[in-house]
């Protein structure tokens, strides 16, 4: 005969027999029925076509595993197998789970986002003011990325005099939350004005840790302003969400963090010129109205200078009326000034002169006849007297001969011999010597 | 901290301006704004005629947070102050 089993004695061996065939397993199915009663245990139910099992997830588990589970979600988990004696049922003790399939991290993503929105972490109204000049920028994120290459050269243009520092954290993998949330904490606690939190471009999982639940909390946590700067401008994460502003990238955070010194520049410039003209336009305005004011106080400089204008005045009209008195005792002149000027003897000095010049014209006419007719007469005693002239007999062949001393040699007695002599002819004059002397009454014996 | 004093005291030099340009403040507040107008454009002038900054790196050493210079990966990059 078998052994009769009691049920507990039973249910003991299948508890047995399936808790160590069943240590570890993986189990993919769909969840449905799901419960969560007030100890914050998950119960449901895992199925597929045909078949389905009992599952539980502990709270600590519930919690862990960073998504919710619900029902109709497709899941991989892996458990143990649990035997429940008391009802004779046994089910899947869920450790870990994974949604299963296409957009399983989407999933995630849109879960966790739902809750946090629910619960006001991405809310404006906490949102804090990013500083339009930090002088301190703190950076989380891997000292060796692009991300802080990209910011470190765009501030450094935009604006060289923002101090920074780069608290370091890995930005993607397992280590990656943990290390950011302690970043940020860092940052805080030792003081800066701003923080980014940045990672350059990734796939999804890359980026995955920025939809990270702790991350956000601490992005929320932080007293210090956050601009999140993850991935490429069609990236959208949590840490963007509760971030107190987002920027599409790195390199716009750093557009975004720090003002354009030159437009800074050009901005004060511009407001100083305004204040000097506005002042410049005020102080003119006041001394034009000034000027008005001064006038209406009756300055006794200027009663002199009206005193001094009606003396003027008077002055004029004195010295007027004294010409006018003039020109009227003028005027009664007219008369005998008139009788004056026909008595005048201009008319007879006029007469007179005429006839002076007459006769002067006459005179000259006489004399000019006078004289031509003594011009003819000494023509004529001019040529009478050529015919007498010695110079006459000379053209005929005499000569005259003369000693040095221009005495005329009439005499041979007069020249020595040796003695020199000049003698002229007709055209002109020589000099010769005296060679003999013959005292003759012939001819005298010159030689040459 | 000085540098959210440069944002007040660019909004002061426009909020002092804007009052000014509108005419109707007796002389001496005018004069008075004019003076702090003027000191207020020299302060922000001179915040940004500053050229030099610090990077720093955070590091946690023996639990306590140091902060020492940092020389980026690539030190051949040419820093932005060169460029400029």
């Amino acid at each position: 005969m078998e052994k009769i089993l009691t049920v507990t004695q039973l249910t003991q061996a299948i508890k047995y027999f399936l808790e160590t065939s069943f240590d570890v397993i993986w189990v993919t199915g769909e969840i449905s029925n799901l419960r969560r009663p007030a100890s914050g245990h998950v119960y449901c139910t895992l199925k597929d076509e045909a078949s389905q099992i009992r599952a539980v997830a502990f709270k600590g588990t519930a919690e862990k595993i960073g998504f919710d589970l619900e029902d109709g979600m497709k899941i991989i988990c892996r458990g143990r197998l649990n035997v429940y004696p008391a009802r004779g049922e046994y089910q899947l003790i869920i450790d870990t789970a994974e949604p299963r399939g296409l957009g399983a991290l989407q999933m995630a993503f849109d879960q966790l986002k739902g809750r946090l929105e629910e619960e006001g972490l991405f809310d404006p109204s906490h949102k804090k003011k990013i500083p339009f000049l930090p002088g301190k920028i703190g950076i989380v994120t891997s000292p060796s990325g692009a991300a802080i290459r990209d910011i470190l050269n765009i501030t450094g243009r935009r604006f060289p005099a923002v101090d920074i520092i780069i608290a370091p954290a890995a930005v993607q993998g397992t280590q990656a939350p943990p290390e950011i949330c302690a970043a940020i904490a860092d940052l805080n606690a030792i003081g800066v004005d701003v923080i980014i939190v940045a990672r350059g471009g990734g796939s999804l999982e890359d980026l995955f840790c920025f939809n990270d639940e702790r991350v956000a909390r601490s992005i929320y946590a932080s007293r210090v302003p956050i601009m999140s700067a993850v991935g490429h401008e069609i990236d959208f994460t949590i840490a963007d969400f509760v971030a107190d502003l987002r920027a599409p990238t790195p390199s716009a955070a750093a557009e975004l963090v720090v003002p354009d010194r030159r437009d800074l520049i050009e901005r004060t410039k511009r407001l100083r010129s305004r204040l000097i003209h506005t002042c410049d336009m005020l102080l003119r305005e006041l001394k034009t109205r000034l000027v008005f004011v001064a006038e209406g106080l009756r300055d006794p400089r200027g009663r002199i200078a009206d005193l001094r204008m009606g003396l003027d005045d008077r002055y004029a009209r004195l010295t007027g009326g004294m010409r006018h008195i003039l020109a009227i005792r003028e005027s009664s002149f007219l008369p005998i000034r008139r009788i004056l000027m026909r008595l005048t003897p201009v008319a007879q000095v006029r007469e007179l002169r005429r006839r002076s010049e007459d006769m002067k014209g006459e005179l000259e006419t006489r004399v000019r006849f006078f004289i031509d007719t003594l011009r003819d007469r000494l023509q004529r005693d001019m040529s009478l007297l050529d015919t007498l002239s010695p110079l006459s007999v000379l053209r005929r062949g005499f000569g005259i001969v003369r000693l040095p001393d221009g005495t005329i040699v009439r005499d041979v007695r007069m020249l020595t011999v040796n003695g020199s002599v000049s003698v002229k002819v007709s055209s002109g004059n020589f000099k010769a010597r005296v060679t003999t002397i013959s005292q003759e009454h012939d001819d005298g014996g010159k030689e040459i | 901290m000085a540098e959210k004093k440069f944002e007040k005291a660019l909004e002061e030099l426009e909020g002092i301006v804007k009052k000014m340009e509108e005419g109707n403040m007796p002389l001496d507040e005018s004069l008075k704004a004019f003076e702090e107008g003027i000191k207020l454009s020299r302060f922000c002038a001179e915040r940004l005629d500053e050229a030099e900054r610090k990077v720093n790196i955070l590091l946690r050493e023996d639990d306590t947070l140091q902060l020492r210079p940092f020389e980026g990966r690539d030190g051949d990059d040419k820093t932005p102050e060169d460029i400029a």
